[in-house]
């Protein structure tokens, strides 16, 4: 073969594997993972247990994050669990989570519950649990990539401040525009900061509760803007000298909590139909009542 | 009172012991030069003199200073005593006259100007002027090491140490810095050299020191040691000397 | 592929092979050229048609790859990497002075100088042996927690002060292999000419050592250029937090990807001057002769 055909082949050897990748790349998929979207699910298979589709077998495995801070979760922890322990049933996540395990036929014992750091809840591919319940806010963005319960629980922004410093007489969200403002990673907080504060100077945002806690207790931040049942946790036991110095007036249509599913998975509907259950008879209310009736009594900044 | 002198001088590194206990005076203006096999402790008893190694016990005495006395400014004595050795140790990184200047200006603290005229005048003097300028790895061997005795002059020092300075060159080059060495001998420098070059020491020594072991066992002027030496292992030595065609 | 001989002599043969980087494309170096390439192209097939079928793919694609996450988190992320490149310039300095004076403290020989090195040794353990993530959490909430007057509060402060003091104890290290490079002849030459230990370390030896570590002093710099993103543990939001910000209001990893790119833009240059420079000292060695 002449040198000539050699260099044309090698050449157009070296084009055709790169247009390939580009074209792979770049096209639609092909095979459609496992869990596209199924059909409405009925009733039926909703109250049978066996019909229910689940990681494991006769189990309802739950995801939250260590450590599991209250009010979203009480009681004693055990490892490998830290503040508190979602086994517990106390606290409103936990009780709410034993609450549907239970309208879908799940006694205490049928639960477990694993450690889902944040991050991981949202991570392509199978999950590893059935639902995972923390604290996590519905967008419209997030909805396309995972599926969301009906709301448990609707939120209202707030700010917690240090007692006796100058962030802590204000009385408007204007007047919060020149503080350091802080809030968690995950949260909507940082959005909403910088939404509807829009402070001149840059927020920060703490890849957990704690450093976020640290930062406030250390006046690094003026103010840390979490979920109003946090705040009133972040102050009753984290920083003694801190106070919830105000609640957020809900958004339109509001924030709501929901809990995670893999995307197409057929439980949602049952544990949608179990939440309507909890919310028309009461429960709900009553779990509201009993872990979160403190988180209700702070001014509204305007 | 001598230029240099060394009483009992014993040197041992860990268990071997290579001087072993040296008597040496030189001179002002005197060339002595130190003859002996690998191994018979020259380079260590000139890195003894500049106190570049520590004495095991002995005395060395500069001028009428002891310089083995505690407490001694050893940047001061160095500085009156110029050494050359056998691998040059330019300083890679400079041109030829900043190695010559570098240490006039900051150990004698002279001015730039004044240290590069001294240095540039010296450089001239041994035919290496044009080189000011270049890296020492654009030299040849006979170059650097012409460099290197002209950096140890540009601090004008009482003595100078020279050790093996010719060993390293390849033959063609030797001349060149043997020629220099005569020339520092004619202007009446005091010179303790450690040489393998017996033609050259004939030529130029006023005492010949024939090392052995540690101790130095023979001296003499040339003529009594290269001539008619009295010790055997004297004799053994010249005569394998002799063998090999270096004399 | 028959070998043409007659064919080296060509000037257009010549001409070709020097395009191709001088390699002369016949007989039987084409042959294995041809195998190679063409293997290439089977092996990257093999892994696109394993990588595409792949059941988890389109979700990958959709979470990983989507140009839109990727373009519109791409501006946040690189405004906030301008502080990521402001802690890394500073820092930077106040290392390579601070690594100095360890490795030469670590260098003073004599026991009169035993308990400075000491102190250079247990520095240098510790600030290697101790993870930076955990230094500066502890810095960044601990030395402010202490609430001592003249003490600063600023996060990137803090963030920066436990950079340099873990990226001293290994820039310290790569000194001191510098100088111990150096052979020890040069220093007995610029002592015999009555310089100071620290005059002779100053003018004749660290020139040296210093030159040639240059390479492992950059290799060090770019790890510091990624351990910028730690300040993210303290709150800071820089090019790092900003895209876990992005991800978790999209639970996607374009924005992800859109920080790396920036982080390997400017690790890219340095990586290539430190080839450079490797390459440019191993030529001027050659050229003097290898007496360097």
């Amino acid at each position: 073969m002449s040198e000539r055909r050699q260099i044309f082949l090698a050449t157009a050897a070296l084009l055709v594997s790169a247009l390939a990748f580009l074209a792979a790349g770049c096209g639609s998929s092909n095979k459609s993972s496992s869990g596209s979207s199924s059909a409405t699910t009925s009733a039926s298979s909703c109250s049978n247990k066996d019909d229910l589709n689940l990681v494991t077998t006769d189990q309802l495995t739950i995801g939250t994050d260590n450590p599991a801070f209250p009010p979203w979760f009480g009681g004693t922890p055990h490892k490998p669990w830290q503040v508190s322990d979602p086994n517990s049933g106390e606290g409103y996540e936990s009780a709410v989570a034993y609450a549907v395990a239970k309208q879908l036929g799940f006694d205490k014992s049928e639960v477990k519950w694993i450690h889902v750091p944040f991050s991981n809840s949202y991570a392509p591919g199978p999950k590893s649990f059935d639902f995972d319940i923390n604290q996590i806010s519905f967008t419209p963005a997030r909805a396309k990539v995972v599926d969301f319960s009906d709301s448990y629980y609707d939120v209202n922004q707030s700010v917690v401040v240090n007692k006796g410093t100058p962030i802590a007489s204000v009385t408007s969200v204007a007047g919060l525009k020149p503080y350091d403002l802080g809030a968690q990673l995950g949260t909507t907080s940082y959005q909403f900061i910088q939404d509807t504060i829009k402070p001149t100077k840059k927020p920060s945002v703490f890849p957990s509760n704690t450093g976020a806690v640290q930062a406030l207790k250390n006046k690094q931040i003026d103010g840390l803007v979490v979920d109003l049942p946090t705040a009133f946790y972040v102050t009753a036991v984290q920083v003694p000298n801190g106070k919830v110095l105000g609640q957020f007036p809900a958004e339109p249509g509001g924030e709501h909590f929901g809990m995670v599913f893999e995307k197409g998975n057929s439980l949602r509907a049952c544990v949608n139909q179990a939440l309507a259950k909890l919310r028309s008879n009461g429960m709900l209310e009553q779990l509201q009542q009993q872990w979160l009736a403190k988180a209700t009594g702070a001014p509204i900044l305007k | 009172m001598s230029a240099l002198r060394l009483e009992g001088v014993r040197k041992s590194f860990g268990d071997h012991e290579v001087l072993r206990g040296i008597d040496l005076e030189l001179a002002d203006h005197e060339v002595v030069c130190l003859i002996g096999a690998s191994g018979s402790g020259k380079s260590t008893l000139l890195r003894c003199v500049n106190l570049l190694e520590r004495l095991d016990a002995g005395r060395i005495f500069l001028g009428r200073e002891e310089l083995t006395r505690s407490g001694v400014d050893v940047n001061d004595v160095r500085r009156r005593i110029g050494i050359v050795f056998q691998a040059f140790n330019l300083f890679p990184h400079m041109t030829v006259l900043r190695n010559v200047t570098l240490a006039p200006r900051d150990v004698l603290k002279l001015p730039r100007a004044e240290a590069e005229a001294r240095a540039l005048e010296l450089l001239a003097r041994f035919g290496l002027e044009n080189r000011r300028d270049e890296y020492p790895d654009r030299l040849s061997g006979g170059q650097q090491q012409r460099v290197a005795i002209v950096r140890a002059l540009a601090m004008r020092p009482e003595l100078m140490l020279l050790d093996e300075v010719t060993s390293a060159l390849d033959p063609g080059l030797v001349a060149e810095v043997l020629n220099v060495i005569r020339e520092l001998a004619a202007g009446g420098m005091t010179m303790l050299i450690a040489t393998h070059e017996m033609g050259f020491a004939r030529d130029i020594a006023n005492r010949v020191c024939f090392l052995d072991e540690g101790r130095i066992l023979e001296q003499g002027t040339p003529e009594q040691i290269f001539a008619h030496p009295t010790e055997p292992r004297t004799q053994q030595f010249l005569e394998r000397i002799i063998e090999a065609g270096r004399l | 592929m028959a070998s043409e001989g007659d064919r080296r002599s060509d000037p257009e043969v010549e001409r070709r092979s020097r395009l191709l980087g001088g390699f002369h494309f016949q007989g039987e170096g084409a042959r294995g050229v041809a195998i190679a390439l063409l293997s290439t192209v089977v092996f990257v097939a093999v892994v696109i048609v394993a990588v595409t079928q792949s059941a988890g793919w389109p979700e990958v694609k959709r979470t990983f790859f989507d140009w839109g996450d990727i373009s519109s988190s791409f501006p946040d992320i690189a405004r906030a990497f301008v502080l990521n490149v402001k802690i890394f310039l500073v820092c930077e300095v106040f290392i390579l002075v601070l690594a100095l004076l360890i490795a030469v403290l670590r260098s003073l020989p004599g026991p009169v100088f035993f308990p400075l090195r000491a102190l250079a040794i247990v520095y240098s353990d510790l600030a290697r042996g101790v993870p930076t993530i955990l230094v500066i959490a502890l810095l960044g909430f601990g030395a402010p927690a202490l609430e001592l007057t003249g003490v600063p509060r600023s996060r990137v402060f803090w963030a920066g002060v436990g950079l340099i003091l873990v990226y001293s104890g290994y820039v310290a290290e790569v000194y001191r292999a510098g100088i111990e490079s150096v052979h020890p002849s040069q220093e007995a030459a610029a002592r015999s000419l009555g310089l100071s230990r620290f005059q002779a370390l100053r003018r004749v030896i660290l020139p040296q050592a210093v030159r040639r570590v240059i390479p492992p002093l950059l290799n060090d710099f770019i790890g510091l250029q990624k351990d910028t993103a730690l300040v993210a543990t303290l709150g800071v939001v820089e090019a790092f937090n900003q895209s876990m910000i992005d991800s978790a209001a999209t639970f996607t990893y374009g924005a992800y990807l859109a920080a790396a790119v920036l982080f390997v833009a400017i690790t890219i240059p340095l990586a290539r001057l430190t080839d450079w420079l490797i390459a440019r000292d191993r030529q001027k060695r050659q050229a003097a002769g290898g007496f360097a």
